[in-house]
Parts: structure tokens; C-alpha cells; sequence
């Protein structure tokens, strides 16, 4: 019996080498925070992970680990990775910053991708989106749809990001409405279609005829469908969620920097390097313009040709809430005030958690 | 016809040994036929989930650390559930403990000596046995359902957490970002072989062994027994519910504590807004599946730490879905559960509606 045992297990041993043996140039390796099903942030990184698959066919083998909670999973799932063979880790959630550097530390040959994050080392690069230029233009289009006047926001945590998404939002909505009032919930979670769907009933019920969120699900576009507001979708085109509620979607497009990425290790000319790009570089997309006026489409669309064009939204003249200036007139935010941002601009009816 | 569940008379105890192994079992034939369903391969699948974990000293650490405190927690709440005391908010006593053993390498990371790890663990274990504490006095005062105030509080503590680490204890180089500074080597816990493994392991399995001695062969023991059992006989022996009651909830409240402190220091090395992934549930279910005694936590913890490495395994080299991972952990529970079930019950078809005795039919 134990021999039989012996024989089977060695079997399957030799099973799982064989599907091992016929690798390709390169395995690239992603971790997300949600599930692939979100239909948000972690379902267009694996659109990015598909998009490699099938740009570079079999020189390059891909594997994800979805739903993989921030916290003391996530070292495991990113060393689990680095063991299996993985050259090329993408580490796709603010939370696994830490874990990502640890586990580098352990394995020098292994190059990993940190996204949203801001620790570095040689063999780990970091990336982010400059989604608040989206953010500036969903702003400005609210400013001009909204009836009464108020949005709502659905955030998920105050981290510089979101925060700053928020500020972009305002700065928007006031360049066309200076008396434009902007509530925001919290809900602390990245993916919670429950909670996510009872703040923007909360947001409605207060006078709120606009929904945005920084959360992943579909669920606030879809109450927004249901309660006859409007919205945007977030991350993804979530169009076919809401028919008649999205007015644009800020879509996080990771493929051509994956794609770069990945040949840049088949190239061996990988660097550890800081990437901060927006709509200029096809990494912030904007959705098609829907149930929206015409004058209102081509607004949105000559703010997006200026920031393509290398325009900030965050320039002056900003205010803070606290009245204090933030920029003169003129003046642009550098990187690093935007990156680190903890203040609300003059308007925001909530206060920062700090 | 109906299906009746009837009360065993006798339970075998061949029966009581075996049902886990048949659990295991079922379990095996449905992960097999799931991973078919999904197109994957079911032997190489039951392969990498079950057995290579095994074979690898990186996954039995990895899976070592994970049970860690899932047997810390559930040994303390096999006391209390012992002794009839429902404590389900381990998972809020696991993080205020966490934060009170956080707050010297926090507020005083210049402190740095041969002190601090014990001073840690010791503030740890008092953090856990307070918070327990506010459920276990408001039961003794007041007759609160502990079931409720203790599990309410597991969100005060998280929210009390998230506070302190976006607010007073974030770290002053981290850019506003919600975390902790990172912990001084002196506040870490050393580590045991080359993973992430670290002296929390055998503090575990200490524990496991003053438990299991304390229940079966002190008066403590039998007094927790019996009052789970029998209140009024035990208040006849002289045995106060209400001490015991206290007893308990600070006793799985400081294991709690410590596991949530040993989890910050040994594993993550800073607080981060959330620093569980709801170990202190989880382990209600490991309490459970080791029938409440320590030997059998210790059993079930590692089965349930195996269940989630495998899970991840068979994510990570075949595709396969973390919900068919999740399915096939809750099959396990399901059959150990439903095996159990057959121990103390046998099925009975019932023609017609008949008289049926009291207390011999019982639905379940």
C-alpha cells in the first residue's frame, strides 16, 4: 500500500514538473487585492496580464493571485511567487508595498512592481496613474449636469490618492460651478458592493444628483441606474452596468505598461524606475462621452486634449479648506505635493480624516 | 415520507476517531470532481493542494505561521466555550491587543533592549484581557448577552486601530500613508529557520500543552467542565459562575492578545489599518473543529492553515479560481460537520406522521 502510495505521489510529481518543463522566456506574476470579478481596479489588471499573454504568445507565461487580503497574506502570495519561478512580479495594491520590499530583499534576481506605492530598491520598480487628470474632467462634467448642484463621493481610505482624486474632482466642478458642493462617505474598504451601494444611497438621499467613487465595484453606478442620478465608472468602462446612468468612465489602462515592462526584462534592459503617467501616455483613458449634451461632450473633450497636451489640473490659484493658499494663480503643484497630498481644496463639505 | 434525525443512544467511539479521516475523504472526491468541472487536471490538483505544502519546509513553515495564531485564539475560546461563555469577539480582542503590545516599539522606538519583546507580549496579553473583560463584567453586572457586546466590539477595536494609524501613530517618514513605523529589531520577534517562522510556533504549542494538562488533570479543569455542563451542580460544588466567567473571557482575551501582538511583531513588523484577515473568526470554526480540546486545536488549526496555503497553491501554478479554493475549504468544514453530525444522530425515515415519543425526536 505505502509503495502504491510512494508510485502515485511520485507520478504526480513528474505530472507537475512536465507542465513546468516547458517554460517560456519569461513568467510575469500578478497579485491583486480583488477579486478578477470586480469588474474594477483588479479586473483591468488582469485585462493588462492578458493583453502580455497575448502580445507575446508563448515567450511568456503568466499566473495571478486574486483576492489576496493586505496584511500578512500578502508576503506569502508575493514569496510564493518569487519561488515558483516568477521573474517579473506585479504587485498591484498600495497595502502590499512592504511585503513586495521584503520579499525583494530575499530574492535580488527577481525584479518586482509595485503599484501605487513609493518605497523603491534596485530590483523593485514602482508605477502609478495620474488619475486625478480623469478625475478633473468627471469634476467639470459634474459641475455641469448636476441640477442641485451637490456630487457625492464614495472614497475607499484617506491615502494620498484618493484624496487628491477628490481635490481634482472639486477643482472641476468649480472651473464651471464656483458654488459647487461636493459630500463624501467613507467606506474603508477597496471592494464592498454592500457598503459601496449604501453610501450612494446615503449621498442620494442628501441631495446628491451625481455619483463618483474611488471604491471597485460596479454597485454605486448601478444604484445610481436604479435611483435615476448619474455617474461615472470607475477603473473599468462600466457602461453595461449602467445604460443611462454613466456619463464617462476613467479607465486605468495597464496594458501598454505591462507590455513594456515585460519586454524590457526579455530585453535585459529592466531598471528599477518611478512611473507616473496620465492620459498623455494612453495610461488614464477616458470611456466614451454618454447621455451627455453635446457642448458638455466637447468641453470634456478639449480638457482631456489639454492635459494630454501637458497641462496639470492641480494649478493655481488653489485654496485650501482652511483658506490657506495651496498655489498661486498660475503656479503648479509639484509631483511630490500631489503624491503626498493630506489637505481638502476650499469646498469639500466633509473633513479629512486624519 | 420524511427524514428524521434521531439521537444516538451510544456514540462509538471507533466512529468518533474515524469521522474526521472520512470528512477528509469526501472531501478529496468533491475537490476532485470540482477541479474536472473547471477543466483542470484533479490529480495534479489534489496533488498541489493537499500533498505538496507538505513536501516543501518553505510551505510547512508558511503553514506553521498561519496556525499560529489560529491555535493561540481557539485554545483560549475552547475555555470559554467550555464553560458556556460566547465569546465571539477573539477577532477585536486579537487587535487591541495587537495595539497595546504595538505601542512601545511605536511611541518608544528609541527603547530597544533585551525588555521590550517581553514588556510587548505582557502589554499584549493585558490589552486582549481588558477588552475581553468589558463583555465579561457587563455579563457578570448587568446579564448582557455576551454573544452580542463581544462581538460589537470587534468593530470598535478595528475602527480604534484604523484611527491610530491614519492619525497619532502613523509614521512620521511615511508620506500620510496609514501605517505604523516600522518596528526596531529589538521589537521583533527572532525568527526559526530560514522563513518567516518564528518563536510564536512553539509559544503556541506550549500553550496547547498547559491547556490540556490544566483541563484534564487540575480542579481548574473540572471546574470549567462542569459549569459548561452543569451550572447549578457546579454552584453547588462551591463554583462561581461569574468568577469563571471572568476567568475565561481574560484568559482567551490575553491569548488573543498575544497572538495579535506576536502577528505584528514576528510577521508584519508595523500596524497596518487592518492586521488580520479574521484570524479571531477563524478561529471559532478551529475551536470547533478540534471538539474544544487543545490536542485537537492544535490538529484542526494546522489542517485549516493547510486548507489555505493549498488554496493559494492551486491558484498560483494552475489557474484555478480562489472561489473553487474556498469551496473546497468550506466542503471540508461541511463534512466534518455533517460526519459529526452521524455520530450523534442516526437517520430515520418516517411513513407516516406518527406519535412520536418527547424528547426522542430532535431536528436539527
Amino acid at each position: 500500500m505505502k509503495s502504491i502510495l510512494k508510485s502515485a505521489v511520485a507520478a504526480l510529481a513528474l505530472a507537475a514538473a512536465g507542465s513546468a518543463a516547458q517554460a517560456a522566456d519569461l513568467k510575469a506574476c500578478f497579485v491583486y487585492v480583488g477579486p478578477v470579478g470586480d469588474f474594477g481596479w483588479s479586473y483591468q489588471h488582469d485585462q493588462g496580464r492578458l493583453a502580455v499573454e497575448k502580445h507575446f504568445g508563448d515567450r511568456v507565461e503568466t499566473a495571478y493571485l486574486e483576492s489576496v487580503p493586505e496584511g500578512p497574506d500578502a508576503e506569502r502570495a508575493i514569496e510564493r511567487f518569487a519561488r515558483e519561478g516568477c521573474g517579473l512580479i506585479f504587485t498591484t495594491s498600495f497595502g502590499y508595498m512592504n511585503p513586495t520590499i521584503k520579499v525583494a530583499k530575499k530574492f535580488p534576481d527577481v525584479k518586482f512592481e509595485h503599484a501605487t506605492g513609493y518605497k523603491t530598491a534596485d530590483n523593485v520598480a514602482t508605477y502609478n496613474s495620474k488619475f486625478h487628470e480623469g478625475r478633473y474632467i468627471i469634476g467639470q462634467i459634474a459641475g455641469k449636469q448636476s441640477k442641485s448642484g451637490v456630487a457625492g463621493y464614495i472614497a475607499s481610505f484617506p491615502i494620498p490618492e484618493v484624496v487628491s482624486g477628490i481635490n481634482a474632482f472639486m477643482l472641476g466642478a468649480q472651473s464651471v460651478n464656483p458654488d459647487f458642493k461636493l459630500k463624501v462617505v467613507w467606506v474603508n474598504s477597496w471592494f464592498d458592493p454592500g457598503k459601496e451601494a449604501d453610501a450612494a444611497k446615503a449621498l442620494i438621499d442628501q441631495g446628491a444628483d451625481i455619483i463618483t467613487q474611488h471604491t471597485d465595484s460596479t454597485a454605486p453606478l448601478q444604484v445610481a441606474q436604479e435611483r435615476g442620478v448619474h455617474g461615472f465608472g470607475q477603473a473599468s468602462d462600466m457602461i453595461n452596468f449602467a445604460k443611462d446612468a454613466q456619463l464617462t468612465a476613467i479607465i486605468d489602462d495597464w496594458a501598454p505598461y505591462y507590455i513594456e515592462r515585460v519586454q524590457a526584462v526579455l530585453d535585459g534592459k529592466w531598471h528599477s524606475e518611478s512611473t507616473w503617467q496620465g492620459i498623455s501616455h494612453g495610461h488614464v483613458v477616458m470611456a466614451p462621452y454618454t447621455n451627455l449634451p453635446d457642448d458638455v461632450v466637447a468641453m470634456a473633450k478639449e480638457t482631456e486634449a489639454k492635459i494630454s497636451g501637458g497641462w496639470e489640473p492641480f494649478t493655481g490659484p488653489i485654496t485650501k479648506q482652511d483658506g490657506t493658499e495651496a498655489a498661486a494663480d498660475g503656479v503648479r503643484l509639484e509631483d511630490g505635493a500631489i503624491l503626498g497630498m493630506n489637505w481638502y481644496v476650499k469646498g469639500v463639505d466633509d473633513k479629512l480624516p486624519q | 415520507m420524511r427524514i428524521e434525525l434521531v439521537k444516538r443512544k451510544e456514540h462509538s467511539s471507533l466512529m468518533t476517531l474515524l469521522s474526521p479521516l472520512v470528512a477528509v475523504g469526501l472531501t478529496l472526491v468533491a475537490a476532485a470532481i470540482l477541479f474536472t468541472i473547471s477543466g483542470k487536471d484533479p490529480l495534479l490538483g489534489l496533488y498541489k493542494f493537499f500533498i505538496e505544502p507538505l513536501t516543501d519546509t518553505w510551505s510547512l513553515q508558511e503553514i506553521i505561521v498561519k496556525a499560529t495564531p489560529l491555535v493561540l485564539i481557539a485554545c483560549g475560546l475552547s475555555v470559554c466555550y467550555l464553560s458556556n461563555n460566547w465569546n465571539i469577539g477573539a477577532e477585536g480582542q486579537f487587535v487591541f491587543g495587537a495595539l497595546c503590545g504595538s505601542f512601545l516599539p511605536v511611541i518608544f522606538p528609541e527603547f530597544a533592549n533585551g525588555a521590550t519583546l517581553p514588556m510587548m507580549l505582557l502589554f499584549g496579553a493585558a490589552g486582549g484581557a481588558a477588552w475581553a473583560m468589558i463583555p465579561a463584567l457587563l455579563k457578570t453586572r448587568f446579564n448582557t448577552n455576551e454573544i452580542l457586546t463581544s462581538l460589537m466590539l470587534v468593530y470598535v477595536a478595528g475602527l480604534l486601530l484604523d484611527y491610530l494609524v491614519r492619525g497619532p501613530w502613523r509614521d512620521p517618514g511615511g508620506y500620510n500613508f496609514p501605517e505604523s513605523r516600522i518596528f526596531s529589531d529589538a521589537a521583533t520577534l527572532p525568527v526559526i529557520g530560514d522563513g518567516r517562522m518564528s518563536i510564536s510556533a512553539p509559544i503556541a504549542v506550549i500553550v496547547v500543552i498547559v491547556l490540556a494538562v490544566v483541563l484534564a488533570k487540575t480542579l481548574k479543569g473540572f471546574e470549567i467542565r462542569v459549569m459548561g455542563e452543569s451550572p447549578r451542580a457546579g454552584s453547588f460544588a462551591g463554583f462561581s459562575a461569574k468568577r469563571l466567567t471572568i476567568f475565561a473571557f481574560a484568559l482567551s482575551g490575553a491569548l488573543a492578545g498575544v497572538a495579535g501582538t506576536m502577528e505584528v511583531s514576528g510577521s508584519l513588523n508595523q500596524l497596518l489599518p487592518s492586521i488580520s484577515p479574521g484570524y479571531g473568526f477563524t478561529a471559532i470554526i478551529v475551536a470547533f473543529l478540534g471538539r474544544l480540546n487543545p490536542v485537537g486545536i492544535l490538529i484542526a488549526g494546522f489542517v485549516l492553515a493547510l486548507s489555505y496555503i493549498g488554496g493559494e497553491a492551486v491558484q498560483a501554478s494552475m489557474g484555478v479560481s480562489d472561489k473553487i479554493a474556498s469551496v473546497i475549504q468550506g466542503l471540508l468544514l461541511f463534512f466534518v460537520l455533517a460526519c459529526d453530525t452521524f455520530i450523534l444522530y442516526k437517520l430515520r425515515f418516517v411513513k407516516k406522521r406518527k406519535a412520536v415519543a418527547i424528547g426522542e425526536a430532535s431536528h436539527v
